[in-house]
């Protein structure tokens, strides 16, 4: 079975900063990949380059067969079915919480009323927060919006998700909620790409985990190997700096 | 100096001038918030000739005064046509009504586009990943945000405007300043006859705030 994403010979610029420099890349369809690295190394930026948050430079990404580096690819299509989730969470704030999951779909026109609102309340019960429905983002906690931000992304039924630092904006005690509810994504065998910090998520869920700095991938091994010995002096230092807190 | 007596008379006149002002007013506020919001989109265009005209217009206006403006949609733009072969004659409202118009549509235009800007960018960023075109979340998420914060500083313009509408007079429109300089020019009560414009200025524009508090509130986030 070929890859669901493919991710060849990646380059992005910003002005004269070359944050992506040659990124190879392939993620099989059900994998867990996680995406470690120090900040300024290039994660979020990957992540954004597949579903074209930010223009690649140079290079191709191939998406469940579809090349949507091609300039005539109706991104926004392609877009419907790769979800992501944001560190800062990113919910409208003008609308209420089952509006935020059913704008997309309704929109888009993908379901009728009655039924984006049933799986609003569907996705809401799932990631335990049916007592929220009507709640507005802002009377909710970090944790909570984040998992407001999950199923919205799941509305759109994606069959990839990226997460870009989804805990890094959370108080301490709410990282393990969100945790617990990509952890169930992952079990039901979810495509997943995280850019994270979450050393231990990593270590638990990840099928491989992708570890970067300076705009190159320099280590790529299933966690149980990287973590315990990893070859790259790079990746030795920044896991000894990360775990040994 | 009899504020009463000076009111019954001028009472009528200026009545019929405040009419006149809030036609004006409102007229020429529906007709710039369509015109800022489209000057505003064309500012933010891709297409370089389209953001040329929103900055060009948008300079014309706020580089001139408001005066200027209104003498030279009255007077100089009709001699301009009738040169060129039109014979075109605007009567004081009309004239009146496009020099606002113009002149409000520019400041809004501003306005809405400092709004725009002050939406978080990662609302468009998460509506586009849901697969939303451009103009959709600009529809569905930009705009509700952006109309929200703007409401202050619209309002501001509205009252901007309302006042700016006086200086119609010069050309002759009979809103409530030209009803009180003709009633002056007659019997010389400039005091009690100002006093009252003034504080039908006051009424209008309190009215006015009063009525954007509660929509403010309501609209709240």
């Amino acid at each position: 079975m070929t890859a669901q994403i493919i991710v060849n010979n990646l380059h992005k610029h910003f002005g004269h900063l070359e944050v992506l420099k040659g990124i190879n890349l392939e993620i099989k369809k059900g994998q867990v990949v996680c995406v470690i690295g120090p900040s300024g190394s290039g994660k979020s930026t990957l992540l954004r380059c597949i579903n074209r948050l930010e223009e690649p430079t140079h290079g191709d990404i191939t998406v469940d067969d579809i090349r949507i580096t091609d300039p005539k690819v109706d991104i926004n299509k392609t877009r419907r079915h790769i979800g992501m989730v944001f560190q800062q969470f990113n919910l409208f704030p003008h609308l209420s919480v089952k509006e935020n999951i059913m704008m997309a779909p309704l929109e888009l026109k993908l379901k009728t009323k009655i039924e984006a609102e049933q799986k609003a309340i569907e996705l809401l019960e799932r990631v335990g927060l049916s007592d929220k429905v009507n709640a507005k983002p802002r009377q909710l906690s970090g944790g909570q919006m984040q998992r407001v931000a999950i199923a919205r992304a799941l509305a759109m039924e994606p069959d990839i998700m990226l997460f870009d630092e989804p805990t890094s904006a959370l108080d301490p005690e709410m990282v393990g909620e969100v945790l617990a509810v990509m952890k169930e994504l992952a079990s039901m065998g979810m495509t997943m790409v995280v850019v994270t910090h979450e050393m231990g998520f990593a270590k638990d869920v990840a099928d491989r985990v992708i570890f970067m700095d300076e705009g190159i991938i320099m280590e790529e091994a299933p966690p149980a190997e990287i973590f315990a010995n990893p070859k790259n002096p790079r990746t030795m230092e920044f896991l000894k700096k990360v775990l040994s807190v | 100096m009899n504020l009463g007596k000076v009111f019954s008379e001028v009472n009528p006149l200026l009545l019929k001038g405040l009419w006149i002002t809030i036609e004006v007013s409102v007229l020429s506020l529906l007709l710039a918030f369509a015109l800022g919001l489209c000057t505003c989109f064309f500012g933010m265009s891709k297409k370089a000739p389209l953001r040329w005209i929103s900055k060009a217009y948008v300079g014309l206006i706020r580089g001139t005064p408001m005066l200027v403006q209104v003498f030279y949609v009255y007077f100089a733009i009709p001699q301009l046509l009738q040169f060129m072969g039109f014979d075109v004659r605007l009567t004081p409202f009309s004239a009146g009504l496009i020099t606002l118009t113009l002149n409000a549509g520019a400041y809004m235009s501003e306005i809405f586009r400092g709004a725009i800007n002050a939406v978080n960018t990662g609302q468009m960023e998460a509506a586009r990943s849901l697969g939303l075109s451009q103009a959709q979340a600009m529809r569905k998420v930009i705009l509700p945000q952006a109309f929200r914060i703007c409401l202050p500083s619209l309002v501001n313009q509205f009252i901007i405007t309302i006042k700016d509408s006086s200086l119609i007079s010069v050309i002759g429109l009979a809103e409530i300043m030209y009803q009180a300089k003709i009633y002056v020019g007659r019997t010389m009560e400039s005091f009690a006859t100002y006093t009252w414009v003034a504080i039908y200025y006051l009424v209008l524009i309190g009215i006015l705030t009063y009525v954007a508090k509660l929509v403010e509130r309501k609209v709240q986030i």
